[in-house]
């Protein structure tokens, strides 16, 4: 049992956990940035494969890992675009066009990977680690938290932006008002829709880029569907997290290692069917709902969509 | 069977009274013309947009589509594939109406159907090697309505106790239930027999019984019942009006001294053990066996579908038949063209998204009384409650 | 300020503060209104809400604008601050015309608002309320606006917190919160709509004395009310809407000069018309309010107990904490209280939609702590819930099922579990007409049904097949006048000649007093007393709703 602490074991672990756990951190961030804004954004999932294929393919075509990300921002942003036309500018039902936007988008990619690739999948090059000075020294954990690539430490940054927006400027109280009450944020003068769109296109960007993250970083490959329910792990990370910046960090790379226990544990000598491994996180996810069952917090006006006038 | 005649001539005459509702002033006759459209503008405004990318491909979207329809449709052995196709789809659409009705969102159709299918499989061949074939049968659909059924106990008990959203819930249930089935697949149910991995094959000649003169299976038969009968279960009874008042008020319900989490779970595991039953139909009938890592993905496509029809069971059996003949079709078509069968997936969803445009359009922003009433409280306890 | 230059936020309140030279009583200048509305119209399907009104509203003065639910009042201040857009007319702002087409126009303009439903957000902060959409620039600035609610607190001498979530202020206090907030970015209009509808008679004072602060620092000042003494009371200025119309309006030249029952006369006049002497008995025409004497003979036999009863609060409630209460047969007792001191949660756990942490109740002396709703329903126990579209109909389904809702699955309308269509349409038809529910048919959606036809709909259910005990949540609130006195009628019916008992609780002081032979009055969930019915009693309610008096 002890061989489990070993150096190797833990830094697995944890380096897994980021890597897997990075892709989650964006799309549960924008979530968050989202629902806090009162708008539930089922296709999450849908925006991070646009990002994903997008992403792939301009880090393919420029040879640029950065360019690649930022298009795959870019391609959530886009794909979120229709949940601002649908959702908030006409009111139409959340959960319907989340869905919509959720199958349309893993068809659409799918097809599109097919119809440029075929059946082969390109691989990228990986994108070269950044090593912290000083701290990446640290032993065991050093190279592993210290020694990624940046956009890792780019993504602990957005957190703390995420974090300090929220909490002390006007845009962040316009969201928050827009998520519990938008008649009083209406009344305030401040426009909901305007606010509820800037939240729904960042949910889109960030995701998009836990997307592109996940192809061009996390596996140099892009397959359909290679999400694997990331969205909607995001979506739990973010109602459990509660809008605090802190718990969305925690619950994104706790979910992550789950991932990576697998590998991990095979360093150690002990194999598990890939089933399994496939099964951990969604339990986990269980497991943990169950526990905080009674804490998820939403915020009242989550899902509704606002008209003026009508109370 | 008087009353179902005259549910559908009622149900199309509510499809008026609502569309001239909505357009108020014009005759009956454009109403129903209206209404039609309705349905049926969402499809086209998809094909149109798919036919646009096929360009894009370099396909030609004519013969894409006509490949879909000569094979779907006007084929004697395409036409039959369709209508075999639509035996597993009738049934998880009636599981999905039971439970979205009560505003349940049961996304976790394909992990019950899948893990159903697994113990189908798995318990199939022994089963129907030593009891007489209908007596096996039965058992085993017993035992698919049961799986399926079971499996959402988890999301309905957390619902029904905590209010925790059933749509995280059932579909992490999903991904859990897929891989739990592959694991059988792989593990207690591997047949010895082959290399890759699945379960024994029962014979062609030991599967369901045919309808004479065709290759369709008796599950068709089995599934249409199905329909009607959820159909005059939701308008006809109390236990249907029960569930209908959990969807469209779920504040009401309880007022009314309904139980609330006893319909949820109830509703919950009636929707599985549906979609149990689709795989039992689906395994016996057809295959005969599951291969490891099969998900054949029906669940998604048909919510488009059922919310098309307005959760009106009667309304779903056209829809999912258009549906079966894009599918089976489409398989064909995209064989032809060198695309992948997500391709479908892909028209399905743009189906939905025109679909609430449509609605918009109409006038009817307020999707009628079972989304948005219900949707409020899909959303889970916590938070300012008003 | 202690630092050089003062913040945004405190140059906006300061010019509000000073509010130079224009005062009720100042002399000369050809001062105009502060803001005038001329032959507004607007229309919403099937209804005209307002029809070519034209008023004027002056600085320095309070304006009441007085109508019933119904009149128009709320749509055309709704007009003014920003959240309609009128067909027709012209509204002109310190003598320009100016088209309101948004809050944020309307709060530019100088008008700010103080809306009948609370505005502000339960899980915000006091401070962070205040500043919600008023910032320039990335950071918050809460110095400024610290300093700011400092100034504005003392002025109207009030104490807030300004770190205390919202949710934990009492109505009174929140509405103080609310009219600062309206005159954060320095209006020098307030608009108040039925500002009192859910206050004590001690917060009532209160505002008034803050209102006529506001009047004397030169603010236009426009009140909407459906009560008659409260315009008689506040108003330099009244003027009457009656379906959309202006039927009435009087300057301070002539509300001044004549005596309280001229204006009284001139008042009703308008307001009703023809027939005016019949509602006389009406509470809102009386001078003020007060109770009635307890009706004499009543029958000792109870019929509803509580024993101390207590309810968990869930979150955003007070819950009930050891209720003690007795209703005899044929008895109407009054619940008194401000809003969300634990009504709803009373109404609930007699009904059975709520379970009790403790205590018992018992219905003609049968505990039914253990029956559920449909139990107590059909042993005669019957809930008026006050939210009749949330919670007492269902839209989708129609007027004859909404009928039956209390009784799916029995007899005589299901068999077997099988619904007989006949069965429930002539119930429901005796039940449209016994109750007059206007409606096209019983096939029809309930939730095409007006408000009023809702609430009789609603009370048509409850008050069939024999009840013995009925709890009324809020009865009549929002209905029009003729629906609120034939629900009143119907009560007092019930009781008189049926004996049927009935609880009613109710935030219209006046009805409890109209139609109550005791008064119970519920703080943060408790009965902080239980008095006789009488003239003059209204004082110790008053006292009773805000915890005073616990003693006996």
């Amino acid at each position: 049992m002890s061989d489990m602490l070993t150096a190797a074991f833990l830094s697995a672990l944890i380096s897994g956990g980021i890597l897997a756990g990075m892709p989650l951190l964006f799309a549960s961030l924008g979530e968050t940035i989202s629902e806090r804004g009162g708008v539930l954004n089922i296709g999450l999932e849908g925006m991070m494969l646009m990002g994903g294929y997008t992403g792939f393919v301009v880090t393919l075509y420029s040879q640029s890992h950065w360019l690649g990300l930022l298009a795959g921002a870019g391609a959530g942003l886009i794909t979120a675009l229709l949940m601002v036309v649908f959702c908030v500018r006409l009111g139409l039902d959340q959960i319907v066009v989340g869905i919509a936007i959720l199958i349309a988008a893993g068809g659409f990619t799918s097809v599109l990977q097919r119809a440029q690739f075929g059946t082969t999948y390109p691989r990228l090059d990986a994108m070269s680690a950044v090593e912290i000075p000083l701290f990446a020294k640290i032993p065991v954990i050093g190279p592993s938290l210290f020694a990624q690539p940046a956009i890792v430490y780019v993504g602990f940054a957005l957190v703390a932006v995420l974090h300090w927006v929220l909490r002390s400027t006007n845009m962040g109280l316009n969201l928050r008002a827009a998520g519990e009450k938008p008649e009083a944020l209406d009344a305030a003068g401040v426009s909901v829709t305007a606010v509820r769109s800037i939240a729904a296109l960042s949910a889109g960007a960030f995701a998009g880029l836990g997307g592109a993250y996940m192809s061009i970083v996390g596996a140099g490959i892009f397959v359909p569907f290679m999400t694997h329910g990331a969205g909607f792990i995001g979506i739990v990370i973010a109602m459990l997290g509660r809008g605090r910046a802190l718990w969305v960090v925690i619950g994104s790379l706790l979910f992550g290692m789950s991932v990576s226990l697998t590998t991990a544990l095979q360093l150690v000598g002990i194999t598990v069917p890939i089933d399994v491994v496939n099964m951990l996180p969604f339990v986990a996810v269980l497991v943990v709902l169950v526990i905080f069952a009674r804490q998820a917090y939403l915020p009242a006006a989550l899902g509704l969509p606002y008209k003026r006038g009508i109370r | 069977m008087a009353t179902v005649v005259t549910d559908v001539v009622s149900t199309s005459r509510a499809v008026v009274r609502g569309a001239s509702a909505a357009k108020a002033g014009t005759s009956a006759r454009w109403a129903w013309l209206w209404s039609l459209g309705q349905a049926i503008g969402p499809i086209l405004l998809a094909l149109l947009v798919s036919a646009a990318l096929l360009l894009a491909l370099g396909k030609n979207p004519l013969t894409f589509y006509r490949d879909i329809v000569s094979q779907g449709l006007f084929n004697k052995g395409g036409i039959q594939d369709t209508a075999i196709r639509m035996a597993p789809l009738l049934l998880m659409a009636s599981g999905l109406i039971v439970a979205f009705r009560a505003n349940i969102w049961n996304i976790g159709g394909d992990g019950q159907f899948l893990l159903a299918a697994a113990l189908v499989a798995g318990a199939g061949p022994p089963l129907i090697g030593a009891l007489p074939n209908a007596l096996a049968f039965v058992i085993l659909c017993v035992t698919a309505v049961v799986v399926g059924g079971g499996w959402t106990v988890v999301p309905a008990y957390l619902k029904a106790r905590y209010g925790l959203n059933e749509i995280i819930t059932s579909l992490m249930m999903t991904f859990v239930g897929v891989n739990f089935a592959n694991l059988l697949i792989k593990g207690p149910f591997r047949s010895t027999t082959t290399q890759v991995p699945q379960t024994d094959v029962i014979p062609f000649k030991e599967l369901l019984p045919r309808i004479p003169g065709t290759r369709i299976h008796v599950g068709l038969v089995l599934a249409l019942i199905a329909v009607f009968a959820v159909h005059y279960v939701m308008t006809r009874t109390a236990f249907g009006l029960k569930l209908r008042v959990l969807g469209a008020n779920p504040r009401a319900a309880a007022h009314a001294g309904l139980s609330i989490p006893r319909l949820t779970i109830v509703g919950f595991m009636l929707s599985g053990a549906f979609m149990g039953l689709a795989a039992a139909v689906e395994v016996l009938g057809v295959w005969g066996y599951v291969r490891a890592d099969w998900n054949p993905n029906f669940g998604l496509p048909l919510f488009a579908l059922v919310f098309l029809a307005r959760l009106n069971a009667l309304a779903v059996i056209p829809l999912v038949g258009f549906y079966a003949v894009i599918s089976m079709g489409g398989h064909f078509a995209a064989r032809q063209a060198a695309l992948p069968d997500d391709f479908m997936l892909m028209i399905v969803g743009l189906i939905l998204l025109f679909m609430t445009l449509t609605e918009y359009l109409a006038g009817r922003s307020e999707r009628g009384g079972y989304l948005s009433a219900g949707l409020k409280k899909a959303l889970g306890k916590g938070g300012g409650d008003e | 300020m202690t630092n050089g230059t003062p913040t945004h936020i405190e140059t906006m309140t300061s010019d509000l503060l000073q509010a130079d030279g224009v005062r009720a009583g100042a002399t000369a200048g050809p001062i105009g209104p502060a803001v005038e509305v001329r032959e507004v119209s607007k229309a919403f399907p099937g209804v005209v809400a307002n029809d070519r009104v034209s008023l004027a509203f002056h600085h320095g003065e309070v304006h009441c604008v007085l109508g019933e639910n119904g009149a128009g009042k709320s749509t055309l201040m709704n007009i003014l601050s920003g959240m309609y857009k009128p067909d027709s007319g012209a509204v002109m702002v310190e003598g320009r015309e100016v088209t309101i087409d948004s809050p944020r126009r309307a709060i530019e303009l100088g008008i700010g608002t103080v809306y009948q439903h609370p505005t502000l957000i339960p899980v915000f902060t006091v401070l962070e309320n205040l500043m919600l959409g008023e910032g320039v620039g990335v950071r918050l600035d809460v110095e400024g606006g610290l300093r700011a609610l400092d100034r504005f607190a003392k002025t109207l001498g009030l104490e807030v917190d300004p770190h205390a979530p919202a949710s934990r202020l009492a109505l009174g206090q929140q509405q103080q919160i609310e009219i600062i907030k309206a005159l954060w970015s320095g209006s020098k209009v307030l608009i108040l709509d039925e500002p009192t509808s859910m206050l004590t008679p001690q917060g009532i004072e209160e505002l008034e004395k803050v209102i006529s602060q506001l009047r004397d620092e030169g603010l236009a000042v426009i009140f909407i009310t459906h009560k008659l003494h409260e315009a008689l009371d506040l108003g330099d200025t009244v003027s009457i809407l009656r379906g959309g119309r202006v039927v009435g309006s009087w300057g301070p030249d002539v509300v001044k000069t004549k005596s309280r029952s001229e204006m009284q006369a001139l008042i009703v006049g308008a307001m009703f018309g023809e027939g005016a002497g019949s509602l006389e008995d009406v509470a809102e025409v009386r001078d003020g309010v007060t109770g009635r004497a307890r009706r004499r003979g009543l029958p000792n036999e109870p019929v509803l107990e509580l024993v101390k009863v207590s309810v968990e609060a869930l979150r955003g409630e007070v819950g009930v904490h050891e209720v003690d209460l007795t209703l005899r047969r044929g008895e109407i007792l009054g619940v008194a209280g401000v809003d969300g001191n634990g009504q709803r949660e009373l109404a609930e756990v007699i009904a059975g939609q709520r379970s009790m942490v403790g205590g018992d109740i018992r219905l003609c002396g049968e505990s039914i702590a253990r029956a559920g709703v449909g139990r107590r329903q059909s042993l005669g126990l019957r809930y008026v819930t006050d939210d009749r579209i949330g919670e007492g109909t269902v839209g989708t389904l129609s007027v004859g099922l909404n009928l039956v809702l209390k009784r799916i699955g029995e007899e005589p309308f299901w068999r077997g579990g099988r619904i007989r269509e006949e069965a429930i349409d002539q119930a429901a038809c005796d039940l449209v007409e016994g109750f007059d529910i206007r409606t096209p048919g019983t096939e029809t959606r309930c939730g095409t049904l007006s408000g009023g036809n809702l609430q009789k709909v609603v009370l048509a259910r409850e008050l069939s097949f024999d009840p013995k005990v009925v709890v009324y949540n809020k009865p009549t609130y929002g209905l029009d006048l003729k629906t609120t006195l034939a629900v009143r009628d119907r009560i007092r019916d019930l009781a008189e000649s049926a004996g049927v008992a009935a609880l009613l609780i109710s935030t219209d002081l006046e009805e409890i007093l109209d139609l109550s032979d005791r008064i119970a009055v519920l703080f943060r969930g408790r009965i902080t007393g239980i008095v006789d019915n009488a003239p003059g009693v209204e004082r110790h309610v008053g006292e009773l709703m805000l915890g005073g008096d616990r003693g006996d």
